[in-house]
């Protein structure tokens, strides 16, 4: 049995060069995960830097006939969940002696969380974004310019988040030696889609606790969008082992890796990806540069098939309708990616719900 | 005699190309099938796998340009190609289709050694490999071990990477098979020097764009390898 598999999804589908490294990082991320001084430091990071934990917010105006808690990773340094993930492997890239840093961005979220923590830490940031992620998502390179990361524009293919994964892959196996890959969701060959969830579990953690302390029971349901699913996946770690919380992961329409997907591999893993029957990947489309991809986490994959999570989808028209309504009802303007969640609350037969605001909506005015 | 390897997109002119390199003196030819999303390769052959699948040059058609192919010329036909076509072709399937479309074991950028090791198919190394992978990958591949020069993508380079020599240095301590040396081997001398080095080389990225000049260009370019290549 091979390394990082969920059921028959993940494993490490890269050329050789990578391999090393991989292990590398895996015998790293082992001994972090070990090491109490790793998570003091990291939350000393996330409370004095990135501003968790973050609150829960009531959604009353929003949604009158639930009781819908938002969890708002919105108001996080930065202004996504992303940073959750940036701050751990900021702390890992030091351990392993590594001081540039490559990573890819699709909305920028990931981007700029990354051009942050480098910042931070002091370390060379280069990041990879699709042409059209650039235009559509222009503030955010602002804000990666104005953090000392240098933004490569890849204006081949789709121009968009898939292309930049690829070239951020490239370049990492061309400087391996030098550099660690931050990949930005619990995506990648194996240890990454490992990291990333042990990472954004934080986000589930809190938001366990908090729901507890303001209800006094679980949620009937969490629910969060996905894209690669990072947020998603975060927040399902704090109830995956409680059977009585449904867990929903919202894709959009025309970005349905786990609705209407096959099994494939993208990315250096084996998952659940829009491809034809000859395995060629399939173009995406959303609204939400950050959900527009074509494979997501190999664990949402197995949370699929084994009956633990269910997915839906909602359309660019649902998730712009609620981005407006959140913002006129509740005060907070979402990032349209968790604006495809909101889209569903409507539809939820459930009671008490919880779900991830995992970014805010600045970018996309 | 040292092996020389040349690498092609798979394609309508294709088989005519083919026979040209092996006119050329070519010993062994890979097939590229394309990907979509190919990871261990430089924007030249990105490109021409983009433009291949534009064609339709999806695996059944692969598989066709394979046997036609292999009508023509009587080297060895290698396919080289990426996890997802096996993915979903089904690994074994696609091994045996490719065999009875004439192809002698297959290589598969993406497949490291311990991924689908029941997959019978030529391993490669690179300099990142550590003395236990480098046993690993001997002992599991087909015929003869491809040595990746360097730590990147495929693509001309300027000179023969320095890791070579420690790479072949390594690696013959582990094993007896032939290594063929590829990534970033251009030019008739580079050809030569790694040569001195390995038992063979592969060439890709500039056969992929030598052939789009035609069966006589290829012909000569491959001509000018061999005459350094012996």
């Amino acid at each position: 049995m091979t390394a990082g598999l969920y059921g028959t999804y993940g494993g490490r589908y890269v050329p050789e060069t990578l391999v090393p490294a991989l292990d590398e990082l895996e015998s790293g991320w082992n001994e972090a995960r070990e090491d109490p001084a790793f998570h003091a430091e990291l939350h000393h990071l996330q409370t004095t830097f990135g501003g968790r934990p973050t609150p829960l917010t009531l959604a009353e105006r929003f949604a009158p006939d639930k009781r819908l808690y938002l969890k708002r990773d919105d108001l996080l340094h930065t202004g996504a969940h992303k940073l959750n993930n940036t701050l751990g492997q900021a702390l890992l890239a030091q351990r392993l002696g590594k001081r540039r840093i490559v990573a890819e961005t699709g909305a920028g979220q990931h981007g700029v969380a990354t051009a942050t923590v480098c910042a931070r830490f002091g370390f060379e940031c280069v990041v990879y974004m699709g042409a059209e992620d650039m235009e559509r998502q222009a503030p955010n390179v602002k804000r990666m310019h104005l953090l000392g990361a240098e933004v490569r524009s890849v204006d081949f293919g789709t121009k968009t988040l898939r292309e930049a994964t690829s070239e951020a892959i490239r370049d990492w196996i061309t400087n391996v030696e030098t550099t660690h890959y931050l990949i930005g969701s619990c995506v990648g060959p194996h240890p990454y889609p490992e990291i990333v969830r042990e990472l954004q579990a934080v986000i589930g953690r809190e938001a366990r606790e908090q729901i507890l302390a303001a209800e006094g029971r679980l949620p009937d349901l969490a629910v969060a969008c996905v894209g690669g699913g990072s947020n998603a996946i975060g927040l399902f770690a704090g109830f995956v082992d409680d059977s009585e919380v449904r867990l929903l992961g919202v894709e959009a329409a025309e970005a349905a890796s786990l609705g209407t997907g096959r099994p494939g591999v993208l990315h250096g893993a084996r998952s659940s990806l829009l491809a034809d029957e000859d395995g060629q990947i399939v173009d995406a489309h959303s609204v939400a540069a950050g959900l527009d991809y074509p494979g997501v986490g190999p664990e949402h994959a197995f949370l699929r098939d084994a009956g633990r999570a269910e997915y839906v989808t909602a359309t660019d028209d649902e998730a712009r309708e609620a981005f407006d309504r959140l913002a006129q009802t509740e005060g907070i303007i979402p990032a349209l990616e968790p604006a495809h969640a909101l889209a569903k609350v409507a539809e939820l037969d459930a009671e008490l719900v919880l779900l991830c605001l995992s970014g805010r909506g600045d970018k996309d005015l | 005699m040292k092996k020389l390897v040349v690498y092609l997109m798979a394609g309508r002119r294709t088989p005519e190309l083919a026979e040209a390199a092996v006119e050329g003196g070519a010993d062994i030819v890979e097939l590229g099938f394309p990907f979509s999303d190919p990871l261990a390769d430089g924007p030249v052959i990105r490109r021409a796998a983009e433009r291949a699948l534009a064609e339709g040059m999806r695996t059944g058609a692969c598989l066709e340009c394979l046997a036609e192919t292999r009508e023509r010329v009587d080297v060895p036909l290698v396919p080289m190609t990426y996890a997802a076509l096996l993915e979903a072709h089904g690994y074994e399937r696609f091994a045996a289709d490719a065999r009875a479309a004439g192809a002698t074991s297959l290589i598969v950028a993406d497949l490291p050694v311990d991924e689908q090791p029941e997959l019978r198919r030529v391993q490669l190394v690179a300099p990142t490999s550590n003395d236990e992978r480098i046993r690993l990958a001997a002992e599991n591949t087909d015929g003869w071990l491809y040595l990746v020069t360097v730590t990147g993508t495929t693509g001309a380079r300027n000179g023969v990477s320095p890791a070579l020599a420690g790479l072949v240095g390594r690696v013959r301590s582990a094993t007896d098979v032939p290594l063929y040396a590829g990534f970033g081997i251009s030019t008739p001398e580079q050809a030569r020097q790694a040569t001195e080095l390995a038992d063979g080389v592969v060439v890709g990225t500039r056969a992929v764009e030598v052939a789009e000049e035609g069966p006589a260009a290829l012909r000569d370019y491959v001509r000018s390898l061999r005459t350094m290549v012996s």
